[in-house]
Formats: structure tokens, C-alpha cells, sequence
């Protein structure tokens, strides 16, 4: 039992897994999302399918946690009118990984770079950053998670700096409108914002590993997703904002090397060591 | 003496000039032999959409005396004189009818009988909504700038722009519009947005010409990646929360809201006959008992499909030249399609989405940012009675079926309470009067049945 939990918290990406879950589950009961059965299977199944032929051809080790995040990810935030699409999506997302890499390291988010391709592709495929409300009961639960997860990976300051960015951009927005509080009010409580600060742009492997290159690129990714919801219109605006400057990461990297994000930090230090980056 | 102002939002909503008359009169829509006052102070706005191609519809509900009407409408862009149009209320009344929640009704066949036969009805409604603009004057100085004027239909339209709100409101005050506190701040939001402004009074002259009594919708076609529909001025003097009806025709599939949750009516739940007579009033409370339930905060949808069909029908699908006046402009006029027809067997390359938001300041303090979805799936608000078999029937199964009204009546009593929030106490009594009595089928005593025989 002891045991279990021990190889429970050894890596901070079964949190994750277990938050994504609950949200799902959550979203599929009590929140009425429109959650059909087919969507997580197809995600999941895909993901690891993906994941597995890989592995197997560039003689990788087969991990099964982040493509099941990622594929979870996919379920929370992609809508398609039938299975294809998801399936197309995870396959994507898992491709990127292994695919597109500089430095040996893959620098786009998957899910994320597998949605916009996905919804900017086909017309069967959209985001619905509307279903999370605002300021409601999800909202909260998938904020609490998110701290829980987040800190877990000790990356917590990765949400919070990107919510303290964009808060500063919708209420600078709303004083230079004249416009009442209530209005950066109820863009701060959305829930689409939460998720997305807390389960997308926190992923560790895809974020700049130096610190203060990680909050600058994180004020960055604000600004432009901000931008693209604000005068572009674009409906989930930190989604695109966040692949819209992920090529940004390896430059930074480079710029400012530093040791690269390891899910289990109780490696021994010689296997860190190999992986040091730079 | 002032002019009404009246203030749209692009599309949407009135900031009606406060005290004198109300500037909100409409009759219920919807439902079956409704109450005809259902959701009055509703405003009713129709968008077509295709890529950044827009054509907004806006229903005019005033009632007052037209000359005294005036109506402020932020749109995007300026408008040229052949981006603006009238339209006839008939073909709004049409969308109205054609996407309402409706009850069904089914037949119980004989229980002796082996053929099983159901008979459906649609029911509907439609009733009307109508009315109009007047009142302008002209002012410079102020930073606003009348960029055009023209006359369309029964309206004179002035086209402005504006650098502030202060300069804009002035304006305003100064050619006799009475516009209500904190407008000022909200135009001067729009204002900094890029947000262009136009005026529409009635052309009494033209008015008379044309011989109606009420005003025709106002139409506007222009180009924006925006799509949204401004809703903050209708919240400023509104006494209370008002209702919103908007549809609206796209390509792609259904239109949610980007910024609120959008949420599915109940649909589908089995109700007492005896709400054939009131089912205005009993949706009514539907619809209050869900925004209830979501915390005020979400947008309605009550009814998506594709523009070609229907089942049940609560009115004809439009026809080709109804959607073209709407401003769906890919539709050929000529396009064969499903009027007259219950189900057409033709796509129409439309798909028409029905929300229904009920809104104040406080609890949708932004404008509705939209998005269309790929969701194709067909979505309508329908409620089911089902009348008992009434006539003749002796044999074993009529007489289980018999035994086992009470439950199916009781069990429809809780459906309806847990929809409209009415007491299950008045419901029951209505039921009995009805003849649809629950009698003990809400009997928790379980015990009894176990050794009856």
C-alpha cells in the first residue's frame, strides 16, 4: 500500500492523469458537457497505439503516462462530430512529439499543436471554451486540481504567472475602455482559462527549463493568445497564443541552458546528468 | 419634448428611454395556446453568418407613438445606403414558429389491440411583435461626424462616428434623445473598439406611405471577423433581467457562445396532459427553471437543425426567398425547397441555431462573443404527452395497463414539478381534475403489492 503510493507520487504526470480524469468524469456527470464515450476511448487508444509504434521504430521506451495526458487533454478540450477527428488529433499529438524535435527535444505542446491543426483544418472540429462557465463549481475544481498538480511537478508558478499576465491585460484592457470591473471580472473566472492555465501551458517539457526565460516566454504566450481572442476574435485565444509561439522555446533554450525538466526527480544523478541539456 | 432614444446593440436589445411609455411590447411566441404575454420585453435578433460576411436582423418591438422613437445601433463599420434594408416582421415570425419549443402528443393505442398506432401533433405558435424608430437632430464640434444619412423604408438613418463618448452623448442630449444614465462609458467603450454608430428614426412621411401600423425589422449587411452581438447598452435602464431570442443561419453547424456557457434545454420529458391547455405558461417556467439552475449565466439553446427539414414540424421550414431576405446570401432565390412540405427532402446548405438568453449587467456583464461549432446534430426543445387509452378494452393486458396509469401519471407530475418548479401537490390536483389521477402511484409503500396475490 505504502508502496503504491510511493510509486504514485514518484511521478507528479499519475496526478495529472487522476486530475484529468475527475475533470472528465465531472464534465461527463455533473457539469453536462456533451462527453460521448467514443471520445475518450478513441483519444486513448490512438494516443497509445501511436505512442507504441514509435517506441517501436525508433527503439524507444514505452511510457504510457504522457500520451495518456495528452490524450486526456484531447477529451477535455477537443469537440468533433465524430470519432475520426479525435483519432486524427491524438495521432497528431503523439507524431509532433516524436517528429518535430530540435536539440533532441520536442518543444510544441501536443495537444495543443494537435487541436489548432485539427480546427483550423476541418470544419468538424472546434473548441468549446464556453462549456466550462464562469466562476462556477468546475471552475473551482479544476482550479484546486490544478494547484495540487501543478505544485506536485513544481512547476506552480507556471499557472500563476500566466493568469497574474493575463490579468493584467484584461483589466489594462477594461481602464483603457472605461469598462466596469465586472468585465476583466468574468474573463478571470472562465473556466477554459483555468484548464488551460493549469493542464496546457504547464506542462513542463514543453516550457523554456530556465526560469526567468520560462516567465518571459510565459508573458509572451499571454500577450499573444490575449491578442488573438481580443482583436483577432479568435475563440480560444490561448490555445493559438500558446503554439503561436512555442518555436520560441528552443531559441531559449539555447539562449539560457539549463538543466531539462525530468517527471521523476528521484532519478539518481548520473542518469540526470546524461540528459543535461547543452 | 424628448425623443425616445432607443439603443441597440448590434442587433440586440433596447436601452429604451426610461418613464413615459414602455417601449417593450411583444406578444408571446412559442407554444401552443400559450399565455400571449409569454416573455414579453424579449428582444428578438436574427444574424446570418458565413466566414466574415454578416447580415444582422432586429426585430423592432416599440410601441409607442413612432415619432417619438429612436433607436442608436453600434455596428461595425459604416455603413453604405445599400447595407441597410427592411424587412417584413411575417418572415421573423416564420423563424420564430418554426424553431419553437413544442409539445407532442401520443396517443396510448388499445391495450387489447395487437397494431400499435401513434399519432403525433405538433403544436406551435406564433403571434407578433412589431414597431418603431424616429429622432435626430444634427451637431458637430463634438467630435461626431455624420457620415451619411439616408432613407430606408420608413427610416432615416444617420450614420456617425464618433472620437469620444462624451462628445457622442452630448450630441445625442443635445437633438432631444433622452439617453439613460451610464451610456456614456459603454459608447465610449465601443467607441475605443472602432465601433461605428447609426441612428434610425421614422420618415413619418414614409411611414404613412406605407401604410403600416407598426415598424418593419431593420437589417444591416456589412463585414467583420467579429462575431458578436453587443448586449451591454440593453442593460443599462432595463428594469429587471430581459429576455433575448436570437437565431442564428450559418454553414458550418450550431452557434454557441464563447464566453458564457451555452446550455441544452430539457428536451424529450414526458408531462401531464392536462398542460395542452397551459403549455405557454408551463414553458415559461421551464425555461425560468433551468436559467435557474445554471446560475443565471448561460445561454439557452433550444432548438438547431438543418434548415431543410423538421419532425415535428411546429411550422414549415423557410423558404429560399424568406432566407434571402434574412440576408443568407449563398441561398440561389430560386432554390427548390421544403415550404409546404413536412419534411423537405432537400438540404438547404442552412443551419439555424435558436438561443435564448435571459441577461442583466450583473449576470452577463460582457457582449456575446459567438462561435460557430461543426456540430450538425439536429436539437430541439420538445416536451411529450402521452393521453391514455380512453375507449373500450377487456382483457388481461388492459387491465395491467390500467394498473399501471397511476405510476406513469405520477411519475409525469415529478418530471413536471423538477422541471417548472411547481409544487407536486398543485400538479397532482390538476392531474386529477384532468383525469389523469396519480392516486397512490406515488405510494412509497411498497410492501402492499408484495402478497396481493
Amino acid at each position: 500500500m505504502i508502496e503504491s503510493i510511493r510509486t504514485f507520487r514518484a511521478d507528479p504526470r499519475h496526478g495529472q492523469i487522476t486530475a484529468l480524469s475527475c475533470l472528465i468524469l465531472l464534465g461527463m456527470s455533473l457539469f453536462a458537457f456533451e462527453m460521448p464515450w467514443w471520445r475518450p476511448f478513441t483519444a486513448l487508444v490512438t494516443a497509445l497505439m501511436t505512442q507504441g509504434l514509435f517506441s517501436a521504430v525508433l527503439g524507444l521506451r514505452f511510457d504510457w503516462r504522457s500520451p495518456t495526458i495528452t490524450a486526456l487533454s484531447l477529451t477535455l478540450l477537443l469537440r468533433t462530430d465524430g470519432p475520426e477527428l479525435v483519432a486524427l488529433a491524438a495521432a497528431l499529438a503523439i507524431s509532433s512529439k516524436a517528429i518535430l524535435r530540435i536539440d533532441g527535444r520536442h518543444f510544441i505542446n501536443p495537444a495543443a499543436f494537435a487541436i489548432v491543426i485539427t480546427v483550423l483544418a476541418f470544419d468538424g472540429a472546434w473548441v468549446s471554451p464556453g462549456q466550462w462557465g464562469v466562476e462556477g463549481w468546475a471552475v473551482v475544481f479544476a482550479a484546486g486540481a490544478g494547484l495540487a498538480v501543478t505544485y506536485g511537478a513544481h512547476r506552480l508558478e507556471v499557472p500563476l504567472l500566466f493568469l497574474a499576465a493575463w490579468a493584467v491585460l484584461s483589466f489594462g484592457r477594461a481602464l483603457w475602455l472605461g469598462d466596469p470591473l465586472s468585465i476583466p471580472l468574468h474573463q478571470m473566472g472562465s473556466g477554459a482559462l483555468v484548464v488551460f492555465a493549469f493542464f496546457m501551458i504547464s506542462d513542463p517539457m514543453t516550457a523554456p527549463w530556465h526560469g526567468t526565460a520560462r516567465a518571459a516566454w510565459i508573458a509572451v504566450a499571454a500577450i499573444a493568445g490575449f491578442a488573438l481572442q481580443t482583436t483577432w476574435v479568435v475563440t480560444a485565444g490561448p490555445l493559438f497564443g500558446l503554439v503561436a509561439v512555442c518555436w520560441l522555446v528552443p531559441i531559449l533554450n539555447r539562449l539560457f541552458p539549463s538543466a531539462r525538466h525530468h517527471w521523476r526527480p528521484s532519478l539518481p544523478i548520473s542518469q540526470k546528468k546524461e540528459q543535461l541539456h547543452a | 419634448m424628448h425623443r425616445f432614444l432607443k439603443t441597440l446593440a448590434v442587433g440586440a436589445v433596447a436601452l429604451t428611454a426610461m418613464a413615459v411609455e414602455p417601449a417593450h411590447a411583444f406578444c408571446g411566441f412559442f407554444v401552443a395556446k400559450g399565455d400571449a404575454k409569454l416573455f414579453n420585453e424579449a428582444s428578438k435578433v436574427v444574424m446570418v453568418r458565413d466566414q466574415d460576411r454578416t447580415v444582422i436582423t432586429m426585430v423592432n418591438d416599440f410601441q409607442g407613438n413612432v415619432k417619438d422613437f429612436a433607436m442608436v445601433i453600434p455596428a461595425p463599420t459604416i455603413l453604405k445606403r445599400e447595407q441597410i434594408h427592411v424587412t417584413e416582421n411575417a418572415i421573423v415570425e416564420h423563424l420564430d414558429a418554426y424553431t419553437a419549443p413544442r409539445l407532442v402528443e401520443y396517443f396510448d393505442p388499445n391495450p387489447c389491440a395487437v397494431r400499435r398506432r401513434l399519432e403525433t401533433l405538433a403544436l406551435q405558435s406564433a403571434p407578433a411583435a412589431e414597431d418603431a424608430a424616429v429622432g435626430a437632430g444634427l451637431a458637430k464640434k463634438l467630435g461626431v461626424k455624420i457620415e451619411a444619412e439616408y432613407t430606408v423604408g420608413e427610416y432615416d438613418i444617420l450614420i456617425l462616428s464618433a472620437k469620444e463618448s462624451d462628445g457622442l452623448a452630448t450630441w445625442l442630449t443635445q437633438n432631444n434623445y433622452r439617453i439613460p444614465e451610464g451610456a456614456g462609458p459603454v459608447l465610449g467603450s465601443y467607441i475605443k473598439q472602432g465601433m461605428k454608430f447609426f441612428v434610425a428614426r421614422v420618415n413619418l412621411e414614409e411611414h404613412a406611405k406605407s401604410g403600416n401600423t407598426f415598424l418593419r425589422p431593420l437589417q444591416i449587411a456589412f463585414e467583420s471577423e467579429k462575431f458578436m452581438l453587443p448586449i451591454r447598452l440593453g442593460t443599462l435602464n432595463a428594469k429587471g433581467k430581459q429576455d433575448l431570442l436570437l437565431w442564428t443561419l450559418t454553414r458550418k453547424g450550431r452557434v454557441e457562445t464563447a464566453n458564457y456557457r451555452t446550455v441544452r434545454m430539457p428536451t424529450g420529458n414526458e408531462i401531464p396532459t392536462y398542460v395542452k391547455d397551459e403549455f405557454g405558461p408551463a414553458y415559461k417556467a421551464i425555461y425560468g427553471e433551468a436559467v435557474t439552475k445554471e446560475g443565471g449565466a448561460a445561454v439557452m439553446l433550444e432548438y438547431a437543425w438543418d434548415m431543410g427539414w423538421c419532425d415535428p414540424c411546429a411550422a414549415d421550414p423557410l423558404s429560399a426567398r424568406e432566407l434571402r431576405q434574412l440576408g443568407v446570401f449563398w441561398v440561389k432565390p430560386d432554390q427548390q425547397q421544403g415550404s409546404g412540405q413536412r419534411i423537405a427532402p432537400q438540404a438547404q446548405d442552412v443551419f439555424v441555431t435558436r438561443l435564448h438568453a435571459r441577461y442583466d449587467a450583473e449576470s452577463f456583464p460582457e457582449d456575446l462573443r459567438l462561435m460557430e461549432t461543426g456540430d450538425r446534430q439536429n436539437f430541439q426543445g420538445r416536451y411529450v404527452m402521452r393521453h391514455p387509452w380512453k375507449g373500450e378494452a377487456q382483457c388481461p393486458a388492459a387491465e395491467e395497463y390500467r394498473a399501471s396509469l397511476p405510476a406513469r401519471f405520477e411519475r409525469e407530475a415529478q418530471t413536471l414539478a423538477s422541471l417548472t418548479g411547481w409544487s407536486i401537490d398543485e400538479i397532482r390536483a390538476q392531474m386529477k381534475e384532468a383525469g389523469t389521477d396519480p392516486g397512490d402511484g406515488g405510494d412509497d409503500d411498497w410492501w402492499k403489492a408484495i402478497w396481493k396475490d
